[in-house]
């Protein structure tokens, strides 16, 4: 098994496709490999790397089990064409792939399947949203609370969680810049004649939608994507100005610790031997203090962080106060402008462009196409 | 998980365009015009029809569509009639507060129904006997007509039309499941075709359809299940004089067990298992003779043993000796008069339990998923208990906008019912094989287990929680 994975991985195309750390639009490669342990690898990988993860970073196994999934992530995506790399264009689709990838189109949904995890992540994701926004309202519809509700899912794959949001009312737009992601979604919704109507898909990215949605939505939300945005900092200033006033945002994303550090690449490029050293997709996961002081130096005030925990062996997640695996993190947009950046944050960048690019849209549309 | 993808192709058409590629897009997409339904609910009993009644009542499902397949014609008691009916259920307290939870309990208590507080059971060959009762009075059970619990519930169905949409008289020729992998051009949804040819769908298809279920059968779920040696005799009795009248009493007699539930305070309904030939000869019987044999199964000593009286008598004395407290009095049953004309009928008994309650978008309730021996008084029961955890599960799922039909919320009301349930049957089933005999070592051992469980007050109130539940 082991042998044939590192066969089908090791072509150059797809190393060089794995090093180039390019623009990476797949919000859904954590579950991935998540799933690829519970199903098939679960015992044959955890194991021999537990002992090891136990003497060296003394922590928990089931930390190990989670952080086998990110290295995982990355050996999976070569197998799922949905992973290749994201180009605005489209045109960079290969036809082949798109075969592959029709055939594949339905794990979406199989909740057993390779995605189980995020499946189940709902199970914690929905009520931290849908309870957040309750807050903010009055009083809500019995049977359609989020009804009234405009949320925007960046990111959104094969729609897992803009169902589910759009069942309990909301109107929703998912968009996501894999053309089959949203093929998929489009067809999975089109049969439920409710959701078909309050749910709309877009293949696009989140810049490209930002003029014409700015000040839109009364929450966006963005899990799992955030560890695959090259330029953090934009995408946020994105959301910021899609969100209504006192709009809310929600991100789920991974955390950047010496654990995923020592098992990203540690295990991935000695042990596992399939990634190539100075492979650092890593490097863009996000800490939740450097999520949270972006957040914050972009006129959104954060109100929750909350570590979220998979247990491989229920495939269960559980809420928990340690956030050095996953987290779930909840801001709201407040009334201070964009243009009035803290001076710490403009220090520690490029201070000429960020401005720039924070003031007008135009910039940011610039920016990214470099 | 494997053993849940075998999936049972009934119905012709859909199977063969689905496997098709994008084209057989088509072919869903004109079937789209269908109804799509959250939950569909086959079998309005009395199951099935609570079962309706409690999502149209909950208030996460306020925004979904139900709807009640029912073969039957509907059932609305204009006046309530005189007489009795001769199918009448016990039900729990736990089933009554289900029952209030939408408002169908009060129209029970409008029209007639008898509480009972004690509950005594003796054993034919030897003086052994357990006594349940409260101290604090509250009610064990109550005995209602079927009757008037379908009445109930159909009215509070007619309340909320809205939300559940009750087809009668229509009942489901065919159920076709979407694939066990949702595959991208095939529809997600359970696919039913109605009697008249008409066709619906489902998100969540939910078999209340009585013990020789059609939607387990169509989902191939294999159930574990035998016909006992015994019939049940019912009946409307008139009793000798006027009592209080709120015990519910069982005498296990070698042939099978015979009970007097309270009606009123000079009614009785009987239900008597026995033997097919005698259940026979009893229904076939003049009515004096019927009344003498019912009064002389619960008064009768023919069956008594010198060896096993004196044996229980000792331990009855040791327990005294013990504990000189409290042991409950033996009380005598009510001698019965007369028995109401044409309101005896018998029907065999069995026992039965499916594998597996739940399948993708597919849930059992009821006997669909458990049939009982009238023994303990459970079988409706039962099938309450399965509608509160059901709902509970699904009315999370709904507040969590998950899809209704998914496992992962299904199965938790697998777990939770399998497990009350098969203890449930498992009991019922080896009291009926233990009273079902005359040999003396076996009738010793049950003599001594009925009376030390009734010294220990603990065991009693355990057992009393769970049947009550």
């Amino acid at each position: 098994m082991w042998g044939g994975r590192k066969l089908i991985s090791s072509g150059s195309r797809f190393l060089a496709v794995l090093g180039s750390g390019s623009r990476d639009a797949r919000p859904d490669c954590p579950r991935l490999t998540k799933s690829a342990v519970c199903s098939e690898n679960q015992l044959s990988w955890t194991l021999p790397i537990k002992p090891w993860v136990f003497s060296e970073y003394k922590i928990m196994w089931f930390k190990s089990c989670r952080m086998t999934f990110a290295c995982l992530n990355r050996m999976k995506s070569y197998r799922y064409p949905w992973t290749r790399p994201y180009s605005t264009s489209g045109t960079t689709v290969d036809s082949s792939e798109v075969k592959t990838f029709l055939a594949l189109a339905h794990r979406w949904w199989d909740e057993q399947g390779v995605y189980a995890p995020l499946h189940s992540m709902n199970d914690l994701r929905v009520p931290f949203i849908r309870d957040n926004l309750l807050k903010t309202v009055a009083n809500h519809q019995p049977g359609k609370p989020l009804s009234g509700m405009k949320i925007l899912d960046v990111g959104c794959g094969g729609g897992l969680l803009t169902e589910p949001l759009g069942r309990l009312g909301a109107s929703v737009i998912g968009i996501d810049p894999v053309d089959e992601n949203i093929k998929t979604a489009q067809r999975h919704k089109s049969f439920d004649p409710v959701l078909d109507k309050r749910i709309e898909y877009r293949a696009c990215s989140l810049e490209e939608i930002v003029e014409e949605t700015a000040e839109t939505f009364d929450a966006v939300v963005a899990s799992e994507v955030v560890e695959h945005v090259i330029d953090l900092e934009t995408f946020v200033q994105c959301c910021f100005q899609v969100l209504k006033p006192s709009g809310s945002l929600f991100i789920t994303t991974i955390n950047k610790t010496q654990l995923s550090y020592a098992l990203g690449i540690v295990f991935a490029e000695q042990i596992a031997g399939i990634v190539p050293k100075g492979t650092h997709t890593w490097e863009k996961f996000v800490s939740p203090e450097k999520l949270e002081s972006i957040l914050e130096s972009n006129g959104l005030s954060v109100q929750t962080v909350a570590g979220m925990l998979y247990n491989p062996f229920s495939g269960y997640w559980h809420w928990s106060e340690n956030t050095s695996l996953n987290y779930a993190a909840y801001a709201v947009k407040s009334g201070v402008q964009e243009h009035q950046v803290p001076a710490e944050f403009v220090l520690k960048e490029e201070a000429e462009e960020l401005q720039a690019t924070a003031s007008t849209n135009p910039a940011v549309h610039e920016e990214l196409k470099k | 998980m494997a053993a849940r993808l075998p999936v049972s192709w009934l119905g012709a058409a859909p199977a063969a365009p689905r496997r098709g590629p994008l084209l057989s897009c088509r072919r869903w997409s004109g079937a789209s015009a269908d109804t799509v339904y959250d939950v569909v609910v086959s079998g309005g009993g009395l199951v099935g029809a609570a079962m309706a009644c409690a999502l149209g009542y909950d208030i996460h499902f306020c925004d979904k569509k139900i709807l009640l397949l029912e073969a039957g014609p509907k059932k609305v008691l204009e006046k309530l009639p005189e007489t009795y009916s001769n199918r009448v259920s016990s039900i729990s307290p736990g089933s009554a507060t289900l029952l209030s939870s939408f408002g169908a309990w009060d129209h029970i208590c409008n029209m007639r129904y008898r509480a009972f507080r004690r509950m005594q059971v003796w054993d034919a060959c030897s003086e052994a006997l357990i006594m349940f009762d409260k101290d604090n009075l509250d009610d064990m059970g109550y005995i209602v007509e079927n009757d008037v619990i379908m009445h109930a519930l159909t009215k509070q169905l007619e309340a909320v039309s809205d939300r559940v949409t009750v087809l009668y008289r229509s009942k489901a020729v065919s159920y076709t499941w979407p694939y066990p992998f949702p595959m991208a051009d095939s529809s997600p949804w359970v696919h039913i075709t109605l009697g008249d040819g008409s066709t619906l769908q489902t998100k969540l298809l939910i078999g209340a359809d009585g013990h020789n279920s059609g939607v387990r059968q169509a989902a191939g779920i294999q159930n574990v299940s035998w016909n006992y040696d015994q019939s049940a005799v019912v009946a409307t009795l008139h009793l000798s004089e006027a009592t209080e009248n709120n015990v519910a009493w069982q005498r296990f007699l070698p042939s099978g067990p015979i009970a007097l539930l309270p009606l009123s305070d000079t009614l009785s309904s009987l239900v008597w298992s026995t033997s097919h030939e005698h259940a026979a000869e009893l229904v076939s019987m003049d009515e004096e003779k019927f009344v003498d044999a019912i009064n002389s199964a619960f008064w009768s000593d023919a069956n008594h043993t010198d060896f096993i009286d004196s044996a229980g008598t000792m331990l009855h004395y040791a327990v005294a000796f013990l504990k000189p407290t409290k042991v409950s009095a033996r009380q005598l049953p009510p001698s019965v008069a007369r028995v109401d004309a044409k309101s005896r009928v018998l029907f065999p008994l069995g026992l039965g339990h499916a594998a597996e309650y739940v399948r993708p978008r597919m849930a059992l309730i009821g006997d669909a998923a458990h049939r009982v021996h009238p023994l303990a008084g459970q079988g409706v029961n039962m099938g309450f208990g399965d509608i509160c955890s059901l709902v509970h599960h699904l009315s999370t799922a709904a507040f969590n906008g998950k899809d209704l039909g998914s496992m992962s919320h299904l199965t938790g009301y697998e777990t939770d019912r399998q497990r009350h349930n098969t203890a449930l049957l498992a009991a019922t089933d080896l009291l009926k094989r233990l009273y079902s005999t005359r040999a003396t070592p076996l009738v010793l051992l049950r003599t001594w287990g009925l009376q030390a469980t009734n010294a220990v007050s603990p065991l009693k109130e355990q057992i009393m929680a769970f049947a009550s539940k």
